[in-house]
C-alpha cells in the first residue's frame, strides 16, 4: 500500500487528494496542515472581513471531506525537513512520517521588508492567512485608521475587506500605479478611480521608509499617523524543505508538467511552485488558485501512478472591487485591440495569429471565451476574430467547431 | 448523461428559453410576478445574429474548469450536473473568466450561477427544452464531451 | 392620404399587467406590427400591419396577447357590407386586381353540413372498431371490368397500376414555392410514415425528397415548370393539373421575387424570372389533346404508374370527367370551388366554380350510368375538413379525398389569408429562410401524422357505426346519408333522401 504525504493544506493540498483518490483508493494519505483549520478558500479572508462569508462557508470543502477521502489530517504541525533518502518527512514533533511518494504544498508566505522602527509598532499584520484576518479583525474598529503598504491584489483586497469596519485606510506602494504586476498605468488608473471613489486613499510612488510606533515616515517627506498597518509588500515561495533536500529551486520550487520536482518521489504544486507558463513559454511563479487545484490534481495522479499533464497554465486574474471587476490574463505583448470609457476598459493582445493576453474591466460577460483562445492557442484565423474583438461570443468560431464545442450539433 | 442540445437550423432567436429559464429559477408562481418590469438573468443565452442563432447553456463538462478554478469551492459536480452552492459563492467571477462556453453569469444577487439543468428548481425538467416553440433545443443522451 | 386611409381590420389588445416586454412578439413577426418603446418601456403595435395570424398570441409567454376584429365600423348596410366598401377603396386606389389567398371565405352553402350519416341500431348490428377488424385501405386506380382467362383457362391476372392508401386521404398539391421547402419535408415524412402520398404541385421536386418518391404525385400543369425525365420517374403516379378550385380557368403566378435558389432550380427557371402558368394547356384544346397527354406520361412512366387528371368543380362537370373517364386517366380528381390557393384572384376565387359535393354527385352518378366508372378512381377535394367529410365524401362516391387546407392548419396554418404576402409567420406559405425555419419538419410532420391517425380513427368510429367494416363497401353507398334543411333539387342533385325518409 502507497503512503502519501502531503505537506500543506490548502486548495493544491485538496487538488491532490482527489488527485491520488481518482487513481488509488486505498493508499494512506497523510496531510500536514501548519495551520489549524480546515482547508478553506484563502482568497476569501477580505470577503470573510466584508461580510460576503463566514468561517463555516469558507470551508473549500465540507466538513466530512478528510474523512470521506480517507486522510489523517496533522493540524499545527511543521515539516522540517524531507529525507529522501530514507523516505521521510520529519515533523516539527520529532516524529518522522515514511512515504511513497510526497506532495510539497507549502504555499507562500508574506514578505515583510526590513524597515526602520517596524519593531515599534504595536499593531503590524500581514494579510496572508486566515488567522491573520482574524487578528486583523479583532485589532481594528470603526475609529481606526488603517495603513496598507502595498498595492497589490493582497493589499487592496485586504482595503476592499475592512472597508465597512475602520474609519480610513490609504494605501501606499513604491510603484506608480494600483495592481502594478497585473494593470498597466491606464487600466490601474480606472480601478485606483474607482476605490477613491469608495473612500480609500492612495500615495502612490511612495512608501514607508521608517515608523515610529503610530507614525509612517514616507520616502517623500510625508508623514501619516495610523492606528494599525498591514505590510502586503509582497509574497515569497515556501521553497526551504525542497532546497535543502537538494531539490532544485528558484524563485520557487521547480517542477515540470507532471508536477514532479527534480527529486524522485518528491512533487510540489501550488503557490511555492515555479512552473511553465504557456504565454511565455518559460517558467514562472504562478501564484493563482486555479493552478494550485489543477497542480495539485496532476500531482495527485502521478503520486498514485497515474498519468495527469498540467501543461495549460497560464496567469490569470479576476478581481472585484466595489462591484468593478478587472480580469486580465497572459502577457500584454504584441498587437493591441482597445475599446475604452471612463468606466471601462477592453485590451486583447495578439501575437503570431493567436490571443495572449487581454485585460478586460468592465467587460466580464463570457470572458471564458477569450481565456480558452490563450489556454488553447487557437489559431485567431481560424475563427472570425472581428466579431470576437467586439463580443465574446462562440458564434465567432467556424460552424464545424461551434458544433464540436456544443456536442455534435448546433 | 442528459445534456441540453441546442440545433442552430431551428433556434428562432425568439428568446422564450431565456424567459422561461429566468422564470423557472424565479421561485415565483407566475411568470408576470417573477419578470415583470425588471432586468432578467437568465442561466442560458442567445448567440448569433438575425441569420443564424442558437442557445448556449452549460454543458456540464466531463472535467469542468469551473469547479476547479472556484476560490470559494462552491462550483460542484454532482451526478454529473455541475452546480453551484450560492450561499458559497463570493462573486468573483472567477468561474466566468475561465469557462470557455460563457455559461456562467452573475444572478440578480451579484453571485454566480449557471444551468442546473432545473433540477434543482420546482420545474424538474429544463424549463427551456419545454417551452421551445421549435424544438431547438433538446434534452438527451449522447456520449461525453471533453472540455 | 386621408381619402385612402382603410381603418385596420383588427386590434391588438395587450393585457399591460400581463406584458413583462419580453419582446418575443415582436421578434416572431414577419409583419412589423410590435415594437418596444423605451421611452415609456412598453410594448406598442401598429395595428395597420397585423394580418391575424396569431404568432404572437401563440408564443406571448404571458398570454397577453389577443387580437380583436376591430369594432370602428361603417354605418351598417346590407347590400354595402364594409369588405365590399373596403375592396373599392383599395381598387380605386391602386387600379389593380385584388387578390386573395385560400380558400372562399364567404358564407356559401357547404353541403357537407346539411349531410348526416346513418347509423346501425336493433336491426342491424354495429362493429366496434376497437374489437373488429376496419378496412381503410383503398386503391386508387383502373378496375378491370370484365374477366379474362389465357388459352388454358387461367385467369389473366394483370393489372392497371393503383395506388394504395391506408387511409382514404391524400395530401394535396401544393407547389414548393408556393409553400417553403420545410412545409414540403413535412408532408413528404408524414406521408412516408402513414402510407399515403402527398402531390408537388406545380413547382417540381425538389432533389432532397426524391426518396419519398414512393409516395410522391408530381404534377405536369400548363407551365410544366419542373417537369423531367428523372421527376416523373421518382413518383408514384402523375397528375395532369387542368384546373384548380380556387381559381378555375385562370392559371397561376408565381411572383419573380420567389423564384430564387432552389426554388428556381426546381422549377427549371431562372431566378428571378415570374413563373407563369397560362390559363390552358396550350397543347389541349380537347379529350382527344388530354388523351395525347396522358398517354405520353404513360409512356414517359412506361405505363408503371397511375395518371391522374385534375380539373376543379364547374357547371358541367359530369359531361367533363366522362370525357376525362374515356382518356386513359386512371384516376380523376375534382377541385371545389372552396378549395385553398397561395394566392389567387379574389373575384375567381369567390365567385366561380361550384361546390365540391355537387360535383362529386353528379360526376358518380354520370360514371356510373354511362358504365364507366370503375373506369376511373374518383378523389374529391376543395374544403374536406373533418373526417366526418370524408365519409361523407366516400359515401357520395369518391374512392379517396385531398386535403390541403386542413394538412397546412396542421402544420401550424391559422388562415389569415396572406399567403401571396410571402411573409408567412408560420414558416408555411414563405421562402424568406428565417421564416422557412420556424416550421421544423420534425414537428410538421408529427403534426400531420397525427392528424390523419386521428381521422383514421374516427372513421372507423363513423363506419362501425353504420356497420360497414370496409372503406370499399361504403364507397357509393348514399343510402348512408340524409339531407337536413336541402330542397327537392339538392337532394336529386346529391341522390339522398331527407332526414326522415
Amino acid at each position: 500500500m502507497n503512503n502519501y504525504v502531503i505537506i500543506g493544506n490548502g486548495v493544491a493540498a485538496v487538488g491532490c487528494i482527489e488527485g491520488i483518490r481518482s487513481v488509488d483508493k486505498e493508499g494512506k494519505i497523510t496531510v500536514v496542515s501548519e495551520e489549524k483549520h480546515h482547508v478553506y478558500g484563502r482568497p476569501l479572508i477580505s470577503y470573510y472581513l466584508e461580510g460576503k462569508t463566514d468561517l463555516e462557508r469558507m470551508n473549500y470543502r465540507p466538513l466530512g471531506f478528510y474523512e470521506e477521502m480517507g486522510c489523517e489530517v496533522l493540524y499545527g504541525r511543521k515539516a522540517i525537513k524531507i529525507d529522501n533518502e530514507s523516505k521521510n518527512v520529519v515533523l516539527d514533533d520529532g516524529a518522522n512520517l515514511p512515504y511513497t511518494s510526497v506532495c510539497v504544498a507549502t504555499g507562500s508566505s508574506p514578505f515583510v521588508p526590513p524597515v526602520e522602527g517596524l519593531e515599534t509598532v504595536e499593531q503590524k499584520y500581514t494579510f496572508m492567512t486566515l488567522d491573520d484576518a482574524l487578528a486583523l479583525q479583532k485589532a481594528v474598529n470603526s475609529d481606526s485608521r488603517v495603513l496598507i503598504v502595498g498595492a497589490g491584489l493582497i493589499g487592496l483586497k485586504c482595503a476592499e475587506g475592512i472597508h465597512g469596519i475602520v474609519k480610513s485606510i490609504t494605501v501606499c506602494d513604491l510603484a506608480d500605479r494600483v495592481l502594478s504586476s497585473i494593470l498597466d498605468s491606464e487600466a490601474a488608473a480606472i480601478i485606483q478611480r474607482h476605490l477613491e471613489e469608495n473612500g480609500i486613499s492612495f500615495m502612490l510612488s511612495d512608501t514607508a521608509v521608517r515608523f515610529d510606533k503610530n507614525t509612517a515616515y514616507m520616502k517623500s517627506g510625508r508623514v501619516t499617523e495610523f492606528d494599525a498597518l498591514v505590510m502586503a509588500v509582497g509574497v515569497r515561495p515556501n521553497t526551504s524543505l525542497v532546497k535543502d533536500a537538494g531539490g532544485e529551486v528558484n524563485r520557487g520550487i521547480l517542477v515540470n508538467d507532471r508536477m514532479e520536482t527534480s527529486l524522485p518521489g518528491v512533487y510540489s504544486a501550488g503557490d511555492c511552485t515555479e512552473g511553465n507558463d504557456i504565454t511565455i513559454g518559460g517558467r514562472r511563479v504562478l501564484a493563482l488558485l486555479p493552478n494550485a487545484y489543477m497542480q495539485g490534481h496532476a500531482a495527485g495522479v502521478n503520486m498514485a501512478g497515474g498519468g495527469e499533464v498540467f501543461d495549460k497554465a497560464m496567469p490569470m486574474n479576476s478581481i472585484g472591487f466595489f462591484g468593478l471587476h478587472a480580469m486580465t490574463a497572459g502577457t500584454y505583448d504584441g498587437e493591441m485591440y482597445e475599446e475604452k470609457t471612463d468606466t471601462s476598459l477592453k485590451r486583447l493582445y495578439t501575437k503570431d495569429d493567436r490571443l495572449i493576453g487581454f485585460i478586460l474591466i468592465g467587460h466580464h460577460e463570457r470572458a471564458g471565451i477569450y481565456t480558452s483562445l490563450i489556454r488553447e492557442k487557437t489559431p485567431l484565423s481560424s475563427l472570425n476574430f472581428e466579431l470576437l474583438k467586439k463580443t465574446a461570443t462562440t458564434y465567432a468560431f467556424s460552424p464545424k467547431i461551434r458544433r464540436k464545442k456544443f456536442g455534435s450539433v448546433v | 448523461m442528459k445534456r441540453i442540445y441546442v440545433n442552430e437550423e431551428w433556434c428562432l432567436g425568439c428568446r422564450l428559453c431565456e424567459y422561461n429559464c429566468a422564470f423557472a429559477n424565479s421561485g415565483k408562481r407566475d411568470m408576470v410576478t417573477a419578470l415583470k418590469g425588471k432586468p432578467i438573468f437568465p442561466r442560458i443565452h442567445i448567440e448569433g445574429d438575425d441569420k443564424i442563432s442558437y442557445a448556449v447553456s452549460c454543458r456540464h463538462c466531463t472535467d469542468p474548469i469551473c469547479v476547479k478554478s472556484c476560490i470559494a469551492g462552491a462550483i460542484y459536480k454532482s451526478d454529473g450536473v455541475v452546480q453551484i452552492r450560492k450561499n458559497k459563492c463570493v462573486g468573483c467571477f472567477t468561474c466566468v473568466l475561465v469557462c470557455p462556453y460563457g455559461a456562467l453569469s452573475p444572478s440578480e444577487s451579484g453571485v454566480m450561477q449557471k444551468c442546473e439543468l432545473c433540477l434543482t428548481n420546482s420545474v424538474g425538467e429544463p424549463a427551456c427544452v419545454k417551452g421551445c416553440p421549435n424544438r431547438a433545443i433538446v434534452y438527451e443522451e449522447r456520449g461525453a464531451l471533453n472540455e | 392620404m386621408s381619402i385612402e386611409f382603410i381603418y385596420p381590420e383588427f386590434e391588438v389588445i395587450r393585457n399591460e399587467s400581463r406584458c413583462i416586454a419580453c419582446r418575443v412578439c415582436e421578434r416572431q413577426c414577419a409583419n412589423e406590427v410590435h415594437s418596444y418603446d423605451p421611452e415609456r418601456g412598453i410594448m406598442v403595435a401598429d395595428e395597420s400591419k397585423c394580418v391575424n395570424c396569431h404568432r404572437c398570441v401563440a408564443l406571448c409567454p404571458t398570454r397577453a396577447l389577443k387580437i380583436v376584429k376591430s369594432d370602428c365600423a361603417l354605418r351598417e348596410n346590407a347590400n354595402w357590407p364594409q369588405s365590399t366598401i373596403n375592396e373599392i377603396y383599395k381598387q380605386a386606389s391602386s387600379g389593380g386586381v385584388l387578390l386573395s389567398s385560400m380558400g372562399n371565405p364567404n358564407p356559401l352553402p357547404v353541403y357537407w353540413d346539411k349531410i348526416l350519416i346513418n347509423a346501425s341500431q336493433v336491426t342491424n348490428p354495429s362493429i366496434d372498431p376497437l374489437r373488429e377488424p376496419m378496412e381503410t385501405k383503398v386503391c386508387l386506380g383502373k378496375k378491370k371490368q370484365e374477366i379474362r382467362r389465357d388459352e388454358n383457362g387461367k385467369l389473366v391476372c394483370e393489372m392497371t397500376p393503383q395506388l394504395e392508401l391506408s387511409v382514404p386521404i391524400m395530401f394535396s398539391a401544393m407547389s414548393y414555392g408556393s409553400i417553403s421547402y420545410n412545409a414540403h419535408a413535412s408532408l413528404a415524412r408524414a406521408a412516408t410514415e402513414l402510407g399515403i402520398l402527398y402531390n408537388t404541385g406545380e413547382g417540381g421536386l425538389h432533389e432532397d425528397f426524391y426518396v419519398y418518391g414512393a409516395n410522391t404525385i408530381v404534377q405536369v400543369a400548363s407551365g410544366r415548370f419542373g417537369v423531367h425525365k428523372d421527376y416523373l420517374e421518382a413518383a408514384a403516379a402523375v397528375e395532369i393539373k387542368m384546373g384548380q378550385g380556387a381559381k378555375p380557368g385562370i392559371g397561376g403566378h408565381l411572383p419573380g421575387a420567389k423564384i430564387v435558389g432552389d426554388v428556381s432550380r426546381t422549377r427549371m427557371i431562372p431566378e428571378g424570372t415570374d413563373a407563369i402558368s397560362p390559363a390552358p394547356h396550350h397543347d389541349i384544346y380537347s379529350i382527344e389533346d388530354l388523351r395525347q397527354l396522358v398517354y405520353s406520361l404513360k409512356e414517359a412512366t412506361e405505363y408503371k404508374k397511375p395518371v391522374i387528371v385534375k380539373v376543379a368543380a364547374v357547371h358541367n362537370i359530369a359531361a367533363i370527367a366522362s370525357g376525362i373517364a374515356r382518356s386513359g386517366a386512371d384516376i380523376i380528381s375534382i377541385d371545389g370551388f372552396r378549395g385553398g390557393t397561395g394566392a389567387a384572384p379574389t373575384r375567381i376565387r369567390n365567385n366561380v366554380g361550384i361546390p365540391i359535393e355537387l360535383a362529386l354527385a353528379s360526376v358518380d352518378q354520370r360514371l356510373r350510368e354511362e358504365g364507366i366508372r370503375d373506369n376511373v378512381s374518383l378523389v374529391v377535394g376543395g374544403s374536406i375538413r373533418s373526417s366526418a367529410d370524408v365519409v361523407k365524401a366516400v359515401a357520395l362516391g369518391a374512392d379517396a379525398c385531398y386535403i390541403g387546407t386542413a394538412a397546412l392548419i396542421a402544420l401550424g396554418c391559422h388562415l389569415c389569408r396572406t399567403c401571396h404576402s410571402g411573409k408567412c409567420n408560420w414558416g408555411i406559405a414563405t421562402q424568406r429562410p428565417d421564416l422557412v425555419k420556424r416550421l421544423n419538419p420534425d414537428i410538421g410532420s408529427k403534426r400531420l401524422i397525427n392528424l390523419v391517425r386521428a381521422w383514421q380513427h374516427e372513421i372507423k368510429e363513423l363506419m362501425g357505426g353504420m356497420g360497414i367494416n370496409s372503406i370499399e363497401a361504403l364507397r357509393g353507398n348514399r343510402l348512408m346519408l340524409r339531407g337536413v334543411g336541402l330542397n327537392e333539387k339538392e337532394l336529386q342533385i346529391l341522390g339522398i333522401s331527407h332526414a326522415g325518409e
